[in-house]
């Protein structure tokens, strides 16, 4: 009777739990299989970059793995201990194992970041390392004596251990001194806090400017007939289908101190000859040009929920007594909400990361910190200073979702 | 409860044409004088500008020409959220952000209705619809007729004097819409508010209205009490339109004041009442309600014509028994019998002689 | 025609080795454009001629990153690449590049060894400059009715010359300029971009000018900018000005003092396909003779001082293009030559300052 009453089984006597698992894999297995392909592109185009840049970000072996001896010799002597000959000797040995590797040019590009115009000191020294005899430390301060420099072994010290948080410290404008106190770099040099401001502040801009301009457009769509809206979707979207370059040039042209835009207002005599307005190659061009680009992102889901609310809200509070204005603030926007939550979450995340028409068009302080990461990803190389970077920008909108979803709720959320 | 006494109506359609699109009119011509406490339900077919006559009273829509009077002033121009007039929608239109108190509250905030009298007047609507309870919900945990109720009260709330109501029951099941029929009568009566009641649910327009206005192709085709509307339809549509009915061509063989005598394609005579004809020899559609035909002889009024039939199907429906017959050539005419106790069984191809007393055939226009 | 006669001999000699075990073709990958298509008339065409060899041209925004990827991959397709020399170097550093030797490499026709005859910088461990082009100062003549600007520190005089200036976004092409234009000889440049004075003195002199500055990218820009009168005056790659002036006839002039050259380099990647067909090719093209044919499709200088004298006349066979070459000895008298050490050293340093400076 106990065992009768502890499970539940089929007529011929399965345990019913085995029975309904068996009936059950086959279907299992099957939505296993489609959602395999989306889950391995998933993985492999977007969870394993990012993962490996945020490995980056920390872990930069070009060093350690270029001077083992001087690793070693970091290891066994503190920080604040005067390089000895044992250290010059290690270093001799690394120099020596640069040449035969070639690795010198990529050690001293490690140091470089850290301390400038100490590539060369690498390369040279490397190319005449066979000739070091000793005493080393006499040697190698002959070739060139910034090799006493206690910031260079500092730097190395630094680089000689794979794992790192100074490339995040680079990127919050800091550095180490000669003794690896923490210490902000020199002002002429500080860079990146002020572009994460700049960046935050003007993507918010153009998110507040993509909302006001957006709603009108997307309301217009929702009630507009099909076949007229369908034709001012299709306005919407051009930007969409334009090549950047076109996009580029057409701004250029109606936005330039000689562009349309400046000539009509010249023409009608709004402003003279002299007082052309700058609305390109700087903030203005940036906002403007970005503005264009993201709108549609703010239309589609503002559009998609406009559509599903009936006019008979509206009329609704008409008849209960609301003028339109209140009408629209108390009823109309309010059911809106989840689609301008979903839009601007989207423009202000886009913009966040934007680089290339901020680089056409927005002269010189029209930049944002995406720029620079694409100089450390394209001309300077340095990845890790780039994985760094774009790892805050990571962090930081995944901090503003996290509050969004306190204060909106992503369930709140509709993308259309 | 009917027409105001001193000759205009509380509301008042006076001319009004509309068009959307500048080539074809919506509503053409309406002239409606709807009296203070009365129901009246606007009945149609869809497309037949009932709905926009509603929206041009509730302000959603503006006359084209011609003017609507409320409590005699014009409100042409008077846009909506100052007409004062609550109105139910298809669907509610209940706010979904806002809850059940917070949807009632609304048309008494806009008024700037000070806390305590929100509350007490808010308690009150939702006692009047038995919603008392449901106060802090949201409309989307409500069920339709739930729903239904507290777009209701909503209307109420603020004490309108006229309620314009656009198919409300149209989304519920059939014995949901019935209770609720029976309540918004109810209300109806109790309040003393004048309504104005759009549906195309011939059933709903005759349980609940004082008067009906039959709509087709923009214009009022019969405004009457449920009852005339049903037992003196003045033309072929209303006819048709409201409840079942037999209709048989024929031409006017000789026509009296009360009564005449039509001739029908196969050569036979019936009597009938004539409605909208005006001379012999015109051609015109005879109308009889299924339930007033008569097939035992001893039933009918002495010197009335009888004419041939043949049974093709009787159908079994409970209350009623449900014949099919051929009757002057043609095979759709409709006979309803009361499933009494010692009815006649009449089984197919089984011939008869059937007629009806000259009033329940309506000579009208042959459509 | 002499000297023609005498080259195509030596080529037909060198080329014959390489004829005899060289696979029939050879992949170059360069920039593309109007670029690649001088050096397919120049180089290409008549390498195939000769050796019967084929030549595929392959285009990529900048060789120097198939190169790259291609070695780290270890799938090398390509056999010649047209890499900038800072990269080039970096790539021979990383050991991704074969060796080439000078001796190898042709004399000239007199008999002077290829290592006299190159201009400074032009060989390296592991790559050898075909041309030299140079980041000029162009302007637009209409602008100036009152006298025409001549000189570096011209393009700082607002007052003298109103109208706004267009500036690369980037420390490289810009610093040297303000140095230049205070009156820094260009020998004395990089030592000064060395230090802290230094630098201050080339942004306090780029100062005088920040709100005036279009800051251009891309190449094609500068070019536009000047058409288009938004900028009166700009520094530009010298191909390209040449092309607004010459074949578009844009009212234009240069002012090459204070130029600022750089070398464009071949090199081979370890692992290549077809070793010998490239170094056979990397040989015939560097020679002088290609490479004062190549000025007549483009107007970029050889890199071989003894191909000056072989440049003729542009394709539109009017256009003299001695004057137009960046390496045109009157051209040269206060240029400053692109220095890849110190760039590699200095380049994150000073485009951080740069930036800030910018950003501020």
């Amino acid at each position: 009777m106990t065992d009768a009453t502890a499970s539940l089984t089929t007529a011929d006597g399965k345990p019913l739990k085995a029975a309904l698992a068996a009936s059950q894999a086959r279907a299992k297995r099957k939505a296993l299989m489609l959602v395999a392909p989306l889950f391995l592109f998933v993985v492999i185009t977007f969870v394993i970059p990012i993962g490996q840049m945020l490995f980056q970000s920390i872990y930069n072996p070009t060093f350690s793995d270029a001077a083992p001896a001087l690793d070693e010799w970091f290891g066994a002597n503190p920080q604040g201990t005067v390089p000895d000959e044992a250290a010059f000797a290690a270093l001799a040995a690394d120099l020596k194992l640069m040449r035969e590797e070639r690795t010198a040019g990529a050690a001293g590009t490690r140091i470089n970041y850290d301390v400038a115009g100490t590539r060369s000191l690498f390369t040279a020294a490397a190319r005449r390392a066979d000739d070091l005899a000793p005493p080393y430390r006499e040697a190698i301060l002959a070739l060139n004596e910034d090799w006493g420099d206690p910031m260079i072994w500092r730097a190395m010290r630094s680089a000689s251990s794979a794992f790192t948080p100074d490339f995040y410290l680079a990127a919050l404008d800091m550095t180490r001194d000669e003794a690896g106190k923490i210490v902000q770099v020199e002002e002429r040099q500080r860079v990146y806090k002020k572009l994460f401001g700049r960046t935050l502040m003007l993507s918010g801009l153009i998110t507040v400017l993509c909302m006001l301009l957006a709603f009108p457009i997307a309301h217009l769509l929702a009630t507009l007939p099909l076949a007229k809206s369908n034709i001012l979707m299709i306005l919407v979207l051009l930007p969409f289908w334009t090549s950047l370059l076109v996009r580029s040039t057409a701004w250029i042209v109606l936005l330039q101190q000689q562009g349309v835009i400046n000539s009509a207002l010249v023409a009608l005599g709004i402003i003279d000859d002299q007082g052309r307005i700058a609305m390109i190659y700087n903030q203005a061009g940036t906002i403007i040009a970005m503005t264009h680009i993201l709108l549609p992102f703010m239309v589609l889901p503002l559009y998609s929920v406009m559509r599903t609310i009936p006019p008979s809200y509206v009329r609704a509070a008409r008849s209960l007594g609301a003028s339109s204005w209140t009408a629209f603030r108390r009823v109309y926007l309010p059911q809106t909400l989840p689609g301008i939550a979903a839009g601007a979450l989207l423009v202000f995340i886009l913009a966040v990361g934007y680089y290339i028409t901020p680089a056409l068009v927005g002269g010189a302080d029209g930049q944002l910190i995406s720029n620079l990461i694409a100089f450390h990803m394209q001309k300077s190389l340095n990845w890790s200073l780039a994985a760094a970077l774009a790892g805050l920008l990571l962090g930081g909108i995944l901090l503003l979702y996290w509050l969004y979803d306190r204060l909106v709720g992503i369930d709140k959320m509709k993308l259309g | 409860m009917t027409t105001a006494a001193n000759g205009e109506g509380f509301v008042v359609f006076d001319r009004v044409q509309k068009s959307y699109d500048g080539e074809t009119l919506v509503v053409k011509d309406l002239n409606l004088s709807v009296g203070k406490g009365e129901f009246l339900t606007m009945l149609g077919p869809s497309g037949s500008g009932k709905t926009t006559c509603l929206m041009m009273l509730a302000g959603f829509e503006t006359a084209t020409h011609g003017e609507i009077r409320l409590g005699g002033t014009n409100i042409n121009m008077v846009p909506p959220h100052k007409r004062g007039i609550g109105m139910v929608f298809q669907n509610y239109a209940l706010f979904p952000h806002m809850s059940v108190g917070e949807n009632l509250a609304f048309p008494l905030e806009v008024r700037g209705m000070g806390k305590s009298e929100r509350e007490t007047k808010i308690k009150r609507a939702l006692d009047m619809v038995q919603m008392g309870s449901f106060i802090n919900r949201r409309p989307a945990q409500l069920s339709g007729g739930q729903q239904q109720r507290i777009a209701l009260a909503r209307a109420l709330v603020f004490d309108p004097e006229l309620v314009l109501m656009d198919e409300p029951l149209g989304a519920l099941d059939k014995q949901l819409r019935e209770h609720m029929q029976f309540e918004i009568k109810h209300l109806h009566e109790s309040l003393g508010i004048t309504v104005v009641y759009v549906t195309h649910d011939q059933g709903e327009a005759l349980t609940m209205s004082d008067r009906v206005a039959v709509f087709n192709d923009g214009r009022i085709q019969q405004l009457a009490p449920p009852e005339d509307l049903y037992e003196r339809p003045e033309n072929s549509f209303v006819a048709q339109f409201i409840g079942e009915n037999n209709k048989l061509p024929g031409t006017i063989e000789e026509l009296g004041a009360d009564k005449a005598l039509v001739r029908l394609a196969n050569g036979e005579l019936i009597d009938a009442t004539p409605v909208n004809v005006t001379e012999k020899g015109q051609k015109t559609l005879v109308s009889i309600r299924p339930e007033r035909v008569e097939f035992k002889p001893e039933m009918m009024p002495p010197g009335a014509h009888m004419i041939g039939a043949e049974v093709l199907e009787v159908i079994y429906m409970g209350d009623i028994l449900r014949a099919r017959l051929r009757v002057a050539g043609s095979d759709d005419f409709v006979m309803k019998m009361r499933n009494t106790l010692g009815q006649t069984k009449l089984s197919p191809g089984q011939s008869l002689k059937i007629g009806w007393h000259p009033q329940d055939a309506r000579a009208l226009d042959p459509l | 025609m002499n000297n023609l006669k005498k080259t195509m001999i030596l080529t037909t000699a060198l080329v014959a080795t390489g004829f005899a075990v060289s696979a029939q073709e050879v992949n170059v990958v360069s920039w593309g454009g109007a670029y690649s298509a001088s050096q397919v008339e120049a180089y290409n065409k008549p390498f195939t001629e000769m050796t019967g060899i084929k030549v595929n041209m392959i285009d990529a925004d900048n060789p120097a990153s198939p190169l790259k990827a291609q070695v780290e991959a270890g799938n090398v397709t390509g056999d010649v690449f047209d890499p900038e020399v800072s990269d080039a170097m970096r790539l021979c550093d990383e050991a991704a590049l074969v060796a080439i030797y000078p001796d190898d490499l042709p004399s000239r026709p007199n008999g002077t060894p290829a290592i006299d005859d190159f201009v400074d910088g032009a060989l390296r461990d592991c790559a050898v400059a075909n041309i030299v082009w140079g980041t000029v100062i162009a302007y637009d003549t209409t602008k100036f009715p009152n006298g025409l600007p001549t000189t570096a520190a011209d393009f700082f005089d607002l007052e003298k010359f109103p109208g706004k200036r267009g500036l690369p976004k980037n420390p490289k092409r810009t610093l040297y300029l303000a140095l230049i234009a205070d009156g820094v000889p260009a020998a004395e440049i990089y030592e000064k971009l060395g230090s802290a004075e230094g630098v201050e003195q080339a942004f306090a002199k780029l100062d005088t000018i920040k709100n005036d500055v279009v800051w251009w990218e891309a190449g094609a820009q500068p070019p536009q900018l000047l058409a288009d009168g938004e900028v009166s005056m700009t520094t530009v790659y010298n191909g390209r000005i040449f092309d607004a002036m010459v074949s578009e006839g844009k009212p234009f002039d240069v002012i090459w003092d204070g130029q600022y050259m750089d070398l464009d380099m071949f090199a081979i990647p370890k692992g290549s396909p077809n070793p010998e067909a490239a170094m056979e090719y990397l040989k015939f093209a560097t020679d002088t003779q290609r490479l004062a044919d190549q000025a007549k499709y483009i107007s970029y200088g050889p890199a071989r001082k003894s191909s000056a004298a072989l440049v003729g006349l542009y394709k539109d066979g009017k256009t003299e293009m001695g004057p137009h070459m960046p390496t045109a000895p009157n051209n040269m008298t206060n240029a400053v030559l692109d220095d890849p050490e110190f760039w590699a050293d200095h380049d994150v340093e000073l485009s951080e300052q740069f930036n800030a400076w910018l950003a501020g």
